[in-house]
């Protein structure tokens, strides 16, 4: 049938038909959510009662008059510094084992293991290496000689609680990271890499010249993923440490969903949320400038 | 700077030394889960949590899992949260690939663009707006609920067609449209069944990411039979916790069935981008 129209009716048919459920899906569960969020932001509902009485920017001055609120953010700080080091190491692993090496394909299969792991199991898994006493990582530590180590409390520690949490996240991500990676560096034409052999290019300028401005577009979009990732943790901390000790590891997308499921603060929750995508704007385009104005093209 | 080419250089040393380490942090956690899932109570509280178990056939803990924890219901229902999600987003991330890819059209850089800005709304915070949706919908405490929430596009597996489709010479396309073939056809019978490595990739990555959810599930369905694998080990956790070995056997087994399909699946994941598709 449709075979029998003319090929510009039919792309229009098409692209209206493809996009039809997808877009609504997308609208429905991703946009229509986001405005309603921007609406309850100025109101003080209480997630249950028919009436959402507004109260301006009331939400908004609570927010950035409570330092107590941003103080959470230093907590995810911890997962942004891992996050980077995550993306380098991914870097590192997916260029060699895109390279000439032995083995290549089984360091791959076993680098990219903890990514398929359930992450509640790897939670779990992780409290039990970092327990203080029976810990396995203690007990290593402790078995190599670092005695003075093997004492520490991973999870119990202020300021480390929330590096043991992402360093749990850089175990179980790094690998997914590399395959990206190593996914863009496969989509390089090989007869770039040949003429440039040809050219007489050693590997160095290789790398430097076509591996890396190849990936820009894949490494713009990881670093977001981590710059994101990293101020929207939630799981890890929410499964392992329920945020302890004492409020050390909370991290600030545990602190919005307690304001709004276990405290009915639904107004608050939603301006911080809106706080958030705020900032989430800011880094992302802080990061298309750096990375654009630091480009060698 | 030149290449060396000598058997095995000192680059090639530092190479395989970082692989190592990387395997090492990669299997010690797991190492150490399953030493100990294999223990009884007396055996795990007298051992160190690195030694092996004195019987790898001591199935104890295990069994006492099944018993324990609606573990089986919970797999039962994460697999129909799967295969129906999986069915319907292959399907929706082909077409808005297929359609973004192969026209070019006014709206296109804006529906890309809505893909693109969609990542950076916080899922888990707009939680607190798609709550109400979800139960306007009447498919709180439903399987409906994870899987309306999954079946949707995401950007990054939309750059994955997309990649692969610029792989997909035009020329297939232009010589199907001289045979007179739809543009449907095309997308039937040329894009979709050559975007299966692509496809392959995504189902294993999305069934992965499904069955690790635990946020959507924990909210949308506390209802103690819709568990599925995460929200169960979290009342198992709750409810025996302190017995490690038994928590051990739990986090084996949960791992257990991805760890298979992965090690089954893994060489579509890793499968070039490009395949001879032009004879």
């Amino acid at each position: 049938m449709l075979g029998t129209l003319s090929y510009n009716k039919q792309k229009t048919i098409i692209i209206v038909s493809f996009l039809l459920i997808p877009l609504i899906l997308l609208g429905t569960f991703t946009y229509y959510p986001a405005l309603k969020l921007i609406y309850y932001s100025f109101t003080n509902w209480d997630g249950y009662s028919p009436e959402k009485p507004w109260v301006g920017l009331a939400n908004y001055k609570e927010v950035f008059t409570t330092p107590d609120i941003f103080k959470v953010f230093t907590h995810n700080f911890a997962y942004f510094a891992m996050g980077i080091i995550q993306n380098i190491v991914a870097i590192y692993f997916a260029v060699i084992l895109t390279g000439k090496l032995r083995g290549k394909t089984g360091f791959r299969i076993l680098l990219f293991l903890p990514y398929i792991m359930n992450g509640v199991a790897v939670a779990f898994m992780f409290g039990y290496v970092f327990d203080t006493t029976n810990g396995s990582l203690n007990v290593f530590l402790n078995n190599i000689g670092l005695s003075s180590l093997a004492q520490t409390s991973w999870l119990g520690t202020d300021g480390l609680v929330n590096y043991s949490l992402a360093s749990t996240g850089f175990w179980r991500f790094m690998g997914y990271n590399m395959v990206i990676y190593i996914a863009s560096l496969q989509a390089i034409p090989r007869d770039i890499y040949e003429a440039a052999k040809i050219d007489g290019a050693n590997s160095m300028q290789t790398l430097w010249r076509i591996t890396l401005p190849n990936m820009k577009p894949v490494i713009q979009l990881n670093l977001f993923l981590t710059v994101t990732g990293a101020l929207e943790v939630f799981d890890l901390p929410f499964v392992l440490t329920k945020g302890g000790p004492a409020g050390a590891s909370q991290t600030y997308v545990m602190r919005v969903v307690d304001t709004a499921f276990a405290y009915s603060n639904y107004g608050l929750a939603s301006a911080m949320s809106i706080i958030l995508l705020f900032f989430v704007v800011f880094v992302l385009l802080l990061q298309q400038l750096v990375l654009n104005r630091g480009g060698d093209k | 700077m030149t290449h060396s080419k000598s058997k095995f250089s000192i680059p090639d040393f530092l190479k395989y030394l970082s692989l190592i380490i990387g395997v090492f942090v990669v299997l010690f956690p797991p190492y150490v889960v399953i030493v100990n899932a294999f223990k009884s109570t007396d055996e795990f509280n007298s051992s160190s949590s690195m030694a092996l178990p004195k019987n790898f056939l001591n199935f104890d803990n295990f069994i006492a899992v099944f018993q324990r924890g609606g573990l089986l219901s919970g797999f039962g229902n994460v697999l129909i949260i799967i295969v129906i999600t999986l069915t319907l987003n292959i399907l929706f991330g082909t077409m808005v690939a297929f359609v973004l890819g192969r026209f070019s059209f006014k709206l296109k850089p804006i529906v890309f663009g809505a893909y693109l800005v969609a990542t950076i709304i916080p899922s888990i915070t707009t939680q607190v707006a798609t709550f109400g949706i979800i139960k306007n919908m009447g498919l709180y405490n439903t399987l409906g609920a994870p899987i309306v929430l999954y079946i949707g596009a995401d950007v990054i597996q939309i750059i994955l067609y997309l990649q692969f489709i610029r792989n997909i010479p035009v020329d297939l396309d232009e010589s199907a449209m001289v045979e007179g073939a739809s543009l449907f056809k095309i997308y039937r019978s040329i894009i979709f069944p050559l975007l299966t490595p692509a496809t392959a990739t995504l189902i294993i990555l999305k069934t992965i990411s499904i069955y690790n959810d635990m946020y959507i599930p924990y909210l949308y369905m506390p209802k103690q039979s819709l568990g599925v694998v995460t929200t169960v080990l979290m009342r198992f956790q709750g409810v025996n916790s302190g017995e490690w070995n038994l928590i051990c056997a739990a986090i084996l087994l949960i791992l257990l069935p991805t760890i298979v399909l992965y090690f089954f699946l893994q060489r579509y994941i890793f499968e070039g981008v490009t395949s001879g598709a032009v004879k």
